[in-house]
């Protein structure tokens, strides 16, 4: 007979008092073992371990299995699942109206690299402030497989097809427009993913994550550069992803030599301990040269490639006022009838 | 000097030859010039000089898709009656472009008034008509006027010339000059030596010989002018508008620019930030994207384009209804299919937008006629828009967004703000939830929440794939039919939300006039010589907006004949009339219909009633 009384086992909250259950989504109806539910999972725990209202996040999306992930993942947050490969916009004017709100856009490197190209392309150049992530898998999972334009040349299909055009890399592209965080991983690497999407979650400006997501039905395959199998063998990490968010003591020491501190936004750090030797997430060429080389060598390098943190994000551009524009009342939006008055008279 | 030393200086050398009977506020100018010339400044000091005599005016540009060199023309109109639509019969010349010169003189009417340069050696293409030849180079050398700018200054010395010849009052002309360079004295006072140049040579040179004079009046006290794209720009500022997005296209880039110089102006607070947002999208696709994710994070978004530009937007502008997210978007109609003629007007969208988008779409439109409605129907789009949570539609065209147009002073909008509904934390406490797509009160308008409200009920999943009450994912038959069933209540209500037609007379002759947007000038125009040519009283109609009311059956079903008049080659009103008329109406509907790019004239519509109708004869 035992002496211990039993004690309820307490319920972990985060620093606002939330359970994880409060950023849970509905149940995922994506295929089992798809990569894209791994990013879920991840995302979930990024926003509850960093203690985020989820009333206050966006979550957007364009259409393919990966857009449709945002249903699986924060609840409680408001979410708008777009149109094809259009989703830059309506996350741009969401938070044109609203830019005190978070926003976080999930889309697929269907939705991104084809149909989505031109206004995936003027979101980096604008720097809008919002999380922006590519689940990318070198196929269209929902209309069953064909290629994608991240796929590989030499890359197979199930069919046997193979591939024989360059692929688009998502994270040199958004180096050369403009984004502020850019970064590559891969949905089974658990702990660097948590690392990079809690920077990411600390940063303003556009963070372009290229996350490796390999879809199990059609692309996961002998043949397919973009299985789980081929990551585990390929995966070249540049950095070692450390993140101290700003709520927690920052004391740890690290050794300058081999590390670089970055401070974030709202005060956290990223700590990045370097893995390549002149590695400097800082210097936009060497990004550059790093991506391509590690191409040349047939390498899926990931990492945080690319940070500035001095770059104004696009709402600041725009000098708005500090509230949210949806809300303003009619005294502040509608003018004076001494100012129609003055018009009339102008054109009289 | 002052206005009437001006006056006093110099008075016509002579009146008309003996003989010739005046026409007086009755006729219309043609000035022809090189686009880029920058004649646009001295025409409308021609307008305004007018319009300040008292007399009713509108100025029609018709003009290349070119940014220079190609022909460019600019009618006035002066009328006693206060016609204002194009007037086909041309009076008066003032011929600048040697290009075009010959063909522009054989196309006047018979006795009208060449003003010419006198090196085109015009004279001897016509014997009907009567001939003024300047020396348009001398003169603007005489003004001192470096080389630079003579091009420019070339075209005030016409407005000299015109001012004498068609006795325009020079202490307006002088007023107005001075209030178009208000901010710049120096180009004022060379602009004013160009024109007294002008004035000056044909009171000493020039013996007037034909009919067409401008006496005052006094019809347009109190009135303005101005194009209907400020007006639309105006009523979204005054609407509140925060959010908006374009990409720049004929004829409605103006719109948006006569915006952003209002919004800098009127909108900007103490503290010099904006409460708004002006964004210039990498095209349409982008401009409606950002529009609906405005609107449905809250703003009040818009944006403005043209026929191209609507093609692109048609699958956002599914999603937006499907989705039920507001937004405004203007369309300045132009010639299509295709690029067609961008700069000529139309009102060939009706039926695209319509049902713009896959699948059972339908739309509102509003279609204001007027410059004052582009305002009012500006403010109101905004107001519509959030009470039915939908894309709404504002169909202007190239003549109404583009021209000048006189009118009675806008007026400041009582109607507060409307938000439609919207439910706010402490309401979602109070219900303890909602159903983003329930009809709760039977106008099929359901109940939203803007992200951010703090409620942990307050999110809902938006999405363009079928979706419950709840806005979850569904695939059920009984699920997408009751939402479509919804959709479509929620269009009947739209019937009460929006401008009523108009009924301009007493709606007790047999024969009718539908018509709508800028061919409303033309159909009150065409009434009156109806009746006075062929002794055809007609009632009329005017169209507001799309869904139709009660009225528009009300007025079919009370007429033998109904003509419905539109500016397009498909008959595009008759056919979504006929979409909502019972089978026995659908027979007394007749198209009258004009589409050469040209805005459509009273004459056309006349020439085509009155054939069908056998009236006259
Ligand atoms: C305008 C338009 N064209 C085509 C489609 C069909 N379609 C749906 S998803 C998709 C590709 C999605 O691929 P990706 O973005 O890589 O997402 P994944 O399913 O691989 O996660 C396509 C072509 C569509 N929905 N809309
Ligand atoms: S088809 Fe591929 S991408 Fe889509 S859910 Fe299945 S595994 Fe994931
Ligand atoms: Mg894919």
């Amino acid at each position: 007979m035992s002496t211990t009384p039993v004690t309820p086992k307490a319920v972990k909250t985060n620093r606002i008092g939330l359970q994880i259950l409060d950023y849970r989504g509905g149940k995922t109806t994506l295929c089992a073992g798809c990569g894209h539910n791994a990013i879920s999972e991840r995302i979930t725990e990024a926003f509850f371990e960093m203690g985020i209202q989820p009333e206050r996040v966006m979550k957007m999306s364009g259409i393919g299995c990966s857009s449709k992930s945002p249903a699986y993942f924060m609840s409680r947050s408001f979410s708008f699942n777009s149109v094809h490969g259009r989703m830059p916009s309506v996350a741009t004017g969401a938070l044109l109206a609203n830019k005190t709100m978070r926003s976080i856009g999930i889309s697929g490197d269907g939705d991104t690299a084809s149909i989505g190209m031109g206004q995936f392309i003027h979101l980096l150049r604008r720097n809008v402030p919002m999380i922006y992530i590519i689940e990318d898998n070198g196929v269209y999972g929902l209309t069953k497989g064909q290629f994608s334009a991240t796929a590989d040349i030499g890359s197979k299909l199930k069919t046997g097809v193979v591939n024989d055009l360059p692929a688009i890399d998502t994270c040199a592209l958004a180096i050369q427009m403009g984004a502020t965080f850019i970064g590559r991983s891969f949905s089974g690497d658990k702990k660097q993913l948590s690392a990079m999407l809690k920077a990411a979650i600390s940063h303003r400006g556009t963070v372009m994550l290229d996350i490796i997501s390999p879809c199990v039905t059609f692309n996961d395959h002998e043949g397919s550069t973009k299985s789980y199998k081929y990551m585990q063998e390929h995966e070249e990490a540049v950095s070692e992803l450390g993140f101290v968010p700003h709520f927690e003591d920052i004391a740890v020491e690290y050794d300058h030599n081999t590390t670089v501190d970055v401070r974030l936004h709202d005060g956290s750090h990223l700590r990045l301990r370097k893995l390549h030797e002149d590695y400097d997430p800082t210097d936009k060429v060497h990004a550059m040269k790093m991506l391509m080389e590690a191409h040349d060598k047939g390498e899926v390098l990931t990492g945080v490639f690319y940070v500035d943190t001095q770059k104004p994000d696009f709402t600041s551009l725009l000098n708005m006022v500090d509230e949210p524009l949806a809300t303003l009342p009619q005294e502040r939006v509608r003018p004076s009838r001494e100012v129609l008055t003055e018009i009339m008279e102008a054109h009289s | 000097m002052t206005p009437s030393e001006l006056v006093a200086q110099a008075q016509p050398a002579s009146g008309p030859a003996s003989g010739v009977k005046q026409i007086v506020n009755d006729f219309s100018i043609q000035i022809a010039t090189v686009n880029g010339s920058g004649s646009q400044s001295a025409n409308n000091v021609l307008l305004r000089s007018i319009f300040r005599m008292g007399v009713p005016v509108s100025g029609k540009n018709l003009f290349p898709s070119n940014i220079a060199g190609l022909p460019t023309w600019y009618t006035i109109r002066v009328s006693k009656h206060g016609w204002v639509a194009r007037k086909t019969d041309l009076d008066v010349l003032i011929a600048m472009n040697a290009e075009t010169a010959q063909q522009d003189v054989l196309s006047l009417a018979e006795g009208a008034a060449v003003i010419y340069d006198e090196s085109l050696k015009l004279n001897d293409l016509r014997p009907d008509l009567i001939y003024y030849p300047v020396p348009f180079d001398k003169l603007a050398a005489s003004t001192g006027a470096d080389a630079k700018i003579r091009k420019l200054v070339k075209n005030m010395v016409y407005v000299g010339v015109a001012a004498n010849l068609l006795s325009i009052d020079m202490g307006w002309v002088e007023k107005t000059v001075r209030k178009q360079f208000a901010k710049k004295v120096k180009a004022a006072e060379l602009n004013l030596n160009a024109v007294r140049a002008g004035f000056d040579y044909a009171a000493s040179s020039l013996t007037k010989q034909d009919p067409y004079v401008v006496e005052p009046m006094n019809a347009t006290q109190g009135k303005i002018i101005i194009d209907g794209n400020a007006a639309a720009a105006m009523g979204a500022m005054f609407a509140g508008v925060t959010v908006v997005t374009w990409y720049p296209i004929t004829p409605s880039s103006s719109v948006v620019e006569q915006l952003i110089d209002y919004m800098k102006k009127y909108r900007i607070e103490q503290d010099g930030k904006a409460n708004f947002a002006i964004v210039q999208a990498e095209d349409e696709l982008a401009a409606i994207g950002m529009v609906l994710g405005a609107g449905w994070a809250g703003a009040r978004s818009m944006t403005a384009t043209s026929g191209p530009g609507i093609s692109l937007m048609a699958e956002f502008a599914g999603l937006g209804y499907y989705a039920e997210i507001p937004g405004v978007i203007f369309d300045i109609q132009r010639t299509g299919p295709s690029t067609g003629l961008p700069t000529r007007t139309s009102q060939g969208d009706l039926t695209f937008i319509a049902g713009l988008s896959h699948g059972d779409t339908k739309h509102v439109m509003l279609i204001p006629a007027t410059v004052k409605e582009c305002f009012e129907f500006g403010i109101e789009a905004f107001n519509i828009a959030e009470q039915l949570q939908t894309p709404i539609f504002v169909l202007s065209d190239l003549d109404l967004g583009m021209n000048n147009w006189m009118s009675e002073p806008f007026e400041y909008p009582e109607k507060p703000i409307t938000r439609g509904k919207v439910l706010d934390a402490r309401q979602l406490e109070e219900l303890g939830g909602f159903g983003r797509y329930k009809d709760v009160d039977g106008d099929g308008v359901p109940y939203r929440t803007l992200p951010g409200t703090d409620h942990s009920a307050a999110a809902y999943f938006t999405r363009g794939s079928g979706h419950n009450e709840k806005a979850q994912y569904t695939e059920r038959p009984d699920d997408y039919e009751n939402n479509m069933l919804r959709l479509a209540r929620k269009f009947e209500t739209a019937k009460t939300l929006v401008p009523k037609p108009v009924l301009e007379s007493k709606g007790q002759q047999k024969v009718g006039i539908i018509a709508f947007g800028t061919s409303h000038f033309a159909v009150i125009e065409s009434r009156d010589q109806l009746q006075r040519e062929s002794q055809l009283a007609t009632d009329y109609l005017r169209i507001r907006a799309y869904p139709f009311t009660q009225e528009m059956q009300d007025f079919v079903s009370r007429h033998e004949r109904i003509y419905v008049v539109e500016q397009n080659r498909d008959s595009q009103m008759l056919n979504l009339l006929k979409i909502e008329l019972d089978p026995t109406q659908t027979v007394k509907l007749h198209s009258v219909r004009h589409f050469n790019g040209l805005p459509i004239d009273a004459r056309s519509i006349t020439t085509a009633i009155a054939a069908q109708e056998g009236a006259g004869k």
